[in-house]
């Protein structure tokens, strides 16, 4: 809708929305409506930086495209592009700026001695320096080389379990490290058929 | 996975998401879609919408059954009925698509004089073995002349032949049989079963999608196989609008077991080796899994190449390092090592991205062995409960124990989300998608590949310190990925070059798995996902560019950017298309090719190539004769827990399943009338599994706050219960406090001439997190399907009593 010019009228009251209704002849419905506010908004994430990404919950396989700016995280929308998911996200992938961001996420290591009744705070290469002496200490213990003169090659005591969520290439690593390397068999995930 | 794997010759769903839209029927069963995969069901909608009819199975009458055309209740659990009674409507009228399954399947092949079946032995089939408590396969084997083929008659009139045992098996399966076992009644079943089978043929083609309600059972493998010989015989595999689409619940549930995190695979569905004389030495191994002729017959080359990748190369004069990898000797799956952990015989375990306090069968038991290890490892987003069992467990805050008598040392470290690192998700219809990095992760967070590395290489240093025999394979492993950045992440794209492999001479990508060699100058660290990065820069996992109907370019599809597997069967035998309608991939006379919408599925210059390629004869598989331990064809048994006996055979549930009985693991009667109800559980489109990811998001949790059941209102009524109510549900393990949701979309069924009740509840709730409820898993048992150990969670018995007091 075109605005009538009119430069007797003060600006303030011709922005007031009832006075450019009557000016405009307008129902009140379209841009009149609007402030100069509302008119000169932007959509939040522009000059972001976006990430082409995949929705992390089920295995649809949404894709997801991830604003972010100087760091930050800014806002996780459905990528209109995906030919499964046409820019869609069900109420779980909409919240997954929430999962990468809201208070209870977990951003230090922590240690629960045994018998402890509380956490304490630990160091992350620290705390690798003592996983590794446990792995190291218990598979030494358990370590079965042969059975009946054939090779086994198993570390029996020491188990594993996920991967459904993790990556690819974190569950290629994990097998490597755990069943290459260190010869255990207990390795499982959520998968089953 | 050996229900589609053992038929088709893969273990992935055969078609994508987007061809539902093709389908002119769509079989919804096992899966809630519009709930737990709401946007994959927009598919269905389209498909509906350009005419498809959208059928749906299900205990419950949920969102997916209000938008589809026809919805049958059904008892948890005796989906085999059902599927039996669809395929014997199929053979009693003649309603098979003959020429697809003479040219396509086994059907015309004659089984060994010597078998029996379930008809004439009370509901085993021939070779069971009850000390062993397994089956001598012998006579599940195809009758074969003196050459050692397989004898046919592809007029399907031999009484031996696969069709005619098909026929007889399945001819119990009948609508009133349907009716008594599953509470379908016959005049619903009937309509179902026309309108569903008269919508596949040469023109037309429908889809079945199924989720865990299909497997999570004691014949789970052999339902999923019930599916896929239905599709087969109506010539709906392959085809577009066809196919079987398994439907996964985690992003990457599909590559966790193409490059498995399981103890009886390695990366590209190569069974780890067994201990004994048959996996002794590489070649004895490989005599033993290498086949003939089909994709398998290749054998050797992937594993050597996964080998090479390991053990880098130059591993010729041992055996590439074969004898360096552990043998499996026992039950080793989630299940059987953690009753293990329960009897104190486990040390240690790394969790990472899962909640067994919440999420595994048996949660109490599971909870309980958590006690008795001496380290634990939890990597998550969240403090989910398998990191603090010790301290706000049931079993601590019902005083059965406290913190100052559980011995177990626990690390937590908080994990890197999707956003915050680069790496490969393959979703439900084996697409690698590449996420990208966007921020770095918060604090002490870091990726799981960054645990694993830096781990790696601490470990690799005592290693060198170290020269025992034991330490070999750990010294020789390859583990030198770069390390840039502050954090010295290992290089993601690194791990996915090794992944697809190389050429060990010049370190040149591969471009697919035909490049591999069995001589140790390739790498590849997974055969079937050679391809997704052919060349120096070249990561089609990051390719964003959907062309054409089934979105090539986008992302990258295993094996070899084949959308719709085995889609050389959308054809005929001479190569032209069944039909214009359901044209996919055709012979095309002048280039003397393959050729079509899709990459083909089949040697691409081969006129005579058969569809399924992973077999030895290029045919699907109605019967199997080896790969399945419970039965050459799926036979109806009864949950492990039933409120009924078994209407079709003596034999009441799976012999080869095992109930994993002992104190701790107790199992009701059956029937047993302190457990008269079928209890069954699913999923919220709110939350997610176990809640690790959704309770403590404010949105999701506001959504769905609380643990309720949903029960009908003729259960109400006996039960004395009202809407909003709380009540109890309680099982032979354990009992759970939930709000009645008394509902009509639950019905009462009248099975075997008795009434019987079904109660479902969601299973993502634990103490943790913004919204709480108590754990439905501690009603579930540990128990294991004979093929995959997979438990019994959507079908076991229950009571319920109202909770007494008032009612908030």
């Amino acid at each position: 809708m075109k605005q009538v010019y009119n430069p007797r009228m003060p600006s303030l009251l011709r922005r007031w929305p009832v006075v450019r209704q009557l000016i405009d002849r307008t129902d009140g419905t379209g841009d009149d409506a609007m402030t100069d506010r509302t008119r000169t908004l932007g959509v939040r994430t522009a000059g972001a930086s976006v990430a082409r990404s995949v929705c992390p919950y089920c295995a649809v396989g949404c894709g997801q495209l991830i604003f972010h700016r100087d760091g930050k995280l800014e806002s996780i929308e459905g990528d209109p592009a995906s030919p499964i998911s046409e820019g869609r996200l069900c109420p779980k992938g909409a919240a997954t700026y929430e999962l990468l961001t809201h208070a209870a996420r977990a951003t230090r290591v922590k240690y629960r001695a045994p018998f402890a009744s509380d956490w304490q705070d630990l160091d992350p290469e620290t705390a690798l320096d003592m996983i590794a002496d446990r792995v190291w200490e218990t598979r030494a213990r358990g370590f079965v080389a042969e059975r009946d003169g054939l090779p086994l090659m198993q570390c029996p005591t020491i188990a594993h379990l996920g991967g459904a969520t993790l990556d690819n290439e974190e569950n290629y690593l994990i097998k490597k490290l755990f069943a290459g390397g260190l010869g255990m068999v207990a390795i499982s995930n959520q998968a089953r058929i | 996975m050996p229900g589609l794997g053992t038929t088709f010759g893969r273990g992935g769903a055969t078609t994508s998401q987007q061809d539902l839209v093709n389908a002119d029927a769509i079989l919804i069963i096992g899966s809630s879609m519009a709930e737990a995969h709401p946007v994959g069901f927009r598919w269905v909608v389209k498909a509906r919408e350009k005419g498809a009819l959208v059928i749906h199975v299900d205990p419950r009458f949920s969102r997916t059954s209000s938008m589809a055309d026809l919805w049958a209740p059904i008892r948890a659990g005796s989906d085999i009925a059902f599927f039996g009674g669809l395929i014997n409507f199929v053979l009693a009228n003649d309603l098979a698509f003959r020429e697809y399954v003479v040219a396509y399947t086994n059907a015309s092949v004659l089984i060994r004089e010597d078998f029996k079946g379930p008809d004439e032995l009370e509901g085993l089939f021939s070779g069971w073995r009850p000390d062993a408590r397994s089956y001598d396969t012998t006579t599940w084997q195809y009758d074969r002349d003196d050459e050692g083929r397989p004898r046919r008659d592809p007029s399907l009139k031999h009484p031996r032949c696969i069709y005619q045992q098909l026929i007889r098996h399945f001819a119990r399966y009948t609508p009133e049989m349907v009716e008594r076992v599953c509470g379908i009644p016959r005049e619903t079943f009937l309509d179902l079963a026309r309108r569903y089978v008269e919508r596949s043929g040469p023109d037309r083609t429908g889809t079945i999608c199924y989720a865990v309600g299909l497997t999570q059972h004691s014949v789970g493998a052999q339902i999923v196989r019930s599916a896929a010989i239905l599709q087969l015989l109506l010539g709906n595999v392959g085809r577009p609008g066809g196919g079987v689409l398994a439907l996964r619940g985690h992003a990457s549930i599909q590559g966790s077991t193409d490059i498995p995190t399981l103890y009886d695979l390695l990366p590209g569905y190569l069974p780890m080796p067994m201990a004994g004389p048959e996996s002794a030495t590489l070649s004895r191994y490989v005599v033993r899994y290498r086949q003939q002729a089909g994709l398998w017959a290749h054998f050797d080359r992937y594993i050597v190449s996964l080998l090479t990748a390991w053990y880098g190369p130059g591993g010729r004069e041992h055996d590439f390092g074969f004898g360096w990898l552990p043998r499996i000797s026992g039950d080793h799956s989630h299940q059987g090592y953690w009753l293990e952990m329960a009897d104190g015989r486990m040390d240690g375990l790394f969790v990472m991205g899962q909640n067994p306090a919440v999420g595994a069968p048996n949660a109490a038991l599971e909870r309980r062995a958590l006690a008795k290890l001496k380290w634990l490892v939890v990597r998550d987003m969240v403090e989910v409960e398998t990191a603090t069992f010790w301290r706000d467990s049931q079993e601590v805050r019902s005083g059965e124990t406290s913190p100052d008598r559980i011995g177990t040392e626990v690390f937590f470290f908080p994990a890197a989300g999707h956003a915050e690192k680069n790496g490969t998700f393959t979703n439900t219809q084996r697409l690698l998608q590449w996420h990208e990095k966007a921020v770095d992760p918060p604090g002490d967070c870091r990726t799981d590949a960054w645990f694993v590395f830096h781990l790696g290489r601490r470990l690799k240093a005592k290693a060198a310190q170290d020269s025992h025999p034991a330490n070999a394979g750990l010294r020789a492993l390859t583990w030198d990925y770069p390390t840039p950045g502050p954090h010295h992440e290992p290089d993601i794209e690194a791990v996915l070059r090794e992944i697809n492999g190389w050429t060990v001479g010049g370190r040149e990508q591969l471009r697919g798995f035909s490049q591999l060699a069995a001589d140790g100058s390739t790498a590849c660290g997974c055969w079937i996902y050679s391809g997704v990065y052919p060349g120096a820069a070249d990561n089609r996992g990051r390719d964003r560019e959907a062309k054409g109907a089934y979105g090539h370019g986008w992302g990258w599809a295993w094996p070899a950017d084949r959308r719709i597997l085995y889609n050389r069967a959308s054809a005929r035998p001479d190569g032209r298309p069944w039909s214009e309608a359901k044209k996919l991939v055709w012979w095309d006379e002048r280039a003397a090719e393959w050729t079509g919408l899709d990459t083909p599925d089949c040697a691409r210059d081969n006129p005579d190539a058969l569809p399924f390629v992973m077999h030895d004869d290029g045919l699907g598989w109605l019967w199997v004769t080896s790969g399945l331990r419970d039965g050459p064809l799926p036979t109806h048994y009864e949950p492990l827990e039933s409120p009924a006996a078994n209407a079709l055979y003596a034999q009441q549930t799976n012999p080869a399943a095992d109930r994993r009985e002992r104190p701790d693991n107790p199992w009701a009667a059956s029937p047993d009338p302190d457990y008269p109800h079928v209890l069954t559980t699913y999923r919220l489109t709110e939350h997610h599994t176990a809640g690790g990811m959704s309770r403590t998001l404010s949105h999701l949790a506001e959504l769905q706050p609380e643990l309720f059941c949903e029960i009908s209102p003729e259960l109400a009524i006996t039960a004395g219960v009202a809407n909003g109510d709380r009540v109890h549900v309680i099982t032979a393990r354990g009992r759970v406090q939930a709000r009645a949701l008394v509902t009509s979309r639950m019905r009462p069924l009248v099975i075997d001439g008795r009434t019987v009740h079904q109660v479902a509840l969601p299973w993502h709730f634990g103490p943790g997190g913004l919204v709480s409820g108590d754990v439905v898993n501690d009603l579930i048992a540990i128990s294991e399907e004979p093929n995959v150990k997979i438990m019994e969670s959507k079908a076991l018995t229950c009571r319920i009593h109202k909770v007494p007091g008032p009612r908030s």
